[in-house]
């Protein structure tokens, strides 16, 4: 039976990460590229990278590190941030990367979805989604509303409507992340990741709040994700990716242990 | 010198790069001189079933994978280069190349496991029971899991042609093998060491299916 996955998130700026992530010997590394080797070895299942350069003249870094990641490892990994049309897309994908996440340049202009998969298939294209909990209401029935610029945005946009509707467009995966939940280490928002999962067809990964192996357990049973995203809790070395794999292992819950 | 199928499909860079990184020379063509030349082709491909096959009968490629057959080559198929492979898929109704006797068909709705409904595409990683033994799998751990993305599977009629099944809500085949040909539905090039294993296997090969 198909395993549960455990994606470790990087974020990048300008081709760096932007905090450094302590490895072995406590040596900070910078590299994103690096990082990626070394969460490889760990056990990762896919890796993300979530581009944050913030000048478009130097995006060109972001594709000379998707290339140099293409020959490091041997796993799926996306790249997500500031991809805004299709060119952007056969860039990062040109370059060795497997999937390609939108998620406010989907809210703005929701035919880049349904663009993606076409050209591309259904399978390189992810939904990212930046939900923050509402009132539940006329406009977010589910009680949850689609939020861009890092949370400082409402769109008006029901999470659980949006989620559908990016599938009928052509999505092949949804990476929904809680801005709530986000960084708090607190456990992830197992309602909402339910709630989106029983209501599409394509596989979700849950993002936002873990903090210890027993939140990525709940989210990928009671939560009902296909896939886990973590960062802090590996990044400061407080877990090795293994170490999660084993635990939940231990819970019964299947993950892939051999690589 | 391991040939790699250039056709409008997809991962062919990827494959390309994990040849790289075994430290197998390569070339990607689909200029049928240069694939004569070689001693393996691999087959592989993302995307649609009818595309695909348009291109690659336009290119004369159909004709050629069916000659390389008979030649004893070794080839591999991955992921569609699997799927077309067979004689149908039912991807858009196409009809296929037909080194294999079967049809590709897609996942029913409402596979079930575990009292959750399974999600389609199948994505993500899961393991491969051998029915028998294949040179590819040589020195592989039976656990190994690989990188799987796909909505239709292939379904060779001879089950003597299935080599490997997975478990997806339902058994289907996900390893297939006759004489010098060997497919399979998952991608080595994304399954990290088990899946390059795989590859070195393929490239010292000889096509002999024992």
């Amino acid at each position: 039976m198909i395993s549960k996955r455990i994606i470790p998130c990087l974020d990048v700026r300008d081709g760096k990460l932007t905090k450094g992530i302590k490895f072995k010997g406590n040596v900070d590394i910078g590299d994103p590229v690096e990082a990626a080797r070394e969460y490889y070895e760990q056990g990762a299942d896919e890796i993300v990278f979530y581009d944050i350069t913030a000048s478009s003249d130097k995006r060109d870094i972001m594709i000379d590190v998707v290339r140099r990641v293409a020959e490091t490892i041997f796993i799926p990994f996306s790249v997500g941030g500031g991809i805004r049309n299709l060119d952007d897309m056969r860039r990062v994908i040109g370059a060795g990367a497997e999937k390609i996440s939108v998620n406010s340049a989907a809210v703005q202009k929701p035919e880049i979805i349904t663009q993606g998969a076409k050209a591309f298939g259904s399978q390189c294209i992810v939904l990212g989604m930046d939900v923050k909990k509402v009132k539940v209401g006329k406009q977010t029935p589910s009680g949850y509303e689609i939020v861009i610029e890092g949370g400082r945005k409402y769109t008006g946009l029901d999470a659980l409507w949006w989620a559908r509707e990016g599938e009928r467009l052509g999505a092949g995966e949804i990476c929904l992340n809680s801005i709530d939940a986000d960084g708090m280490q607190d456990g992830y928002e197992i309602n909402l990741t339910a709630l989106v999962s029983d209501n599409v067809r394509i596989p979700v990964i849950a993002s936002g709040g873990a903090g210890k192996p027993e939140h990525l357990a709940d989210v990928l049973t009671a939560g009902k994700a296909d896939a886990a995203l973590i960062a802090s809790m590996v990044h400061y070395r407080t877990y090795t990716i293994s170490q999660i794999k084993h635990y939940l292992s231990d819970q019964n819950i299947k993950t892939r242990m051999l690589w | 010198m391991i040939a790699i199928i250039e056709y409008n499909a997809g991962n062919i860079t990827s494959v390309a790069r994990a040849l790289h990184a075994i430290g197998q020379d390569f070339v990607i063509t689909d200029d049928t001189k240069m694939l004569d030349a070689a001693s393996h082709a691999i087959f592989p491909g993302v995307g649609a079933a009818g595309e695909a096959m348009a291109y690659l009968k336009h290119k004369g490629l159909d004709a050629w994978l069916k000659t390389c057959f008979q030649s004893g080559k070794p080839i591999m198929g991955i992921c569609l280069g699997t799927q077309i492979i067979l004689n149908q898929s039912e991807e858009n109704d196409t009809n296929c190349i037909g080194l294999v006797a079967g049809v590709t068909k897609r996942f029913p709705e409402n596979l079930q496991a575990a009292g959750q409904t399974l999600k389609i595409p199948h994505m993500g990683w899961n393991s491969v029971a051998l029915k028998r033994h294949h040179p590819l799998f040589e020195g592989i751990d039976p656990a190994a899991e690989y990188y799987f993305v796909h909505s239709y599977y292939p379904s060779p009629s001879d089950h003597a042609a299935v080599v490997g099944i997975t478990d997806y809500g339902m058994n289907f085949c996900s390893v297939l093998a006759v004489k010098n040909l060997v497919a399979m539905q998952f991608h080595p090039e994304k399954s990290g060491r088990p899946g390059l294993q795989i590859l070195k296997n393929f490239c010292a090969w000889r096509g002999n299916d024992i």
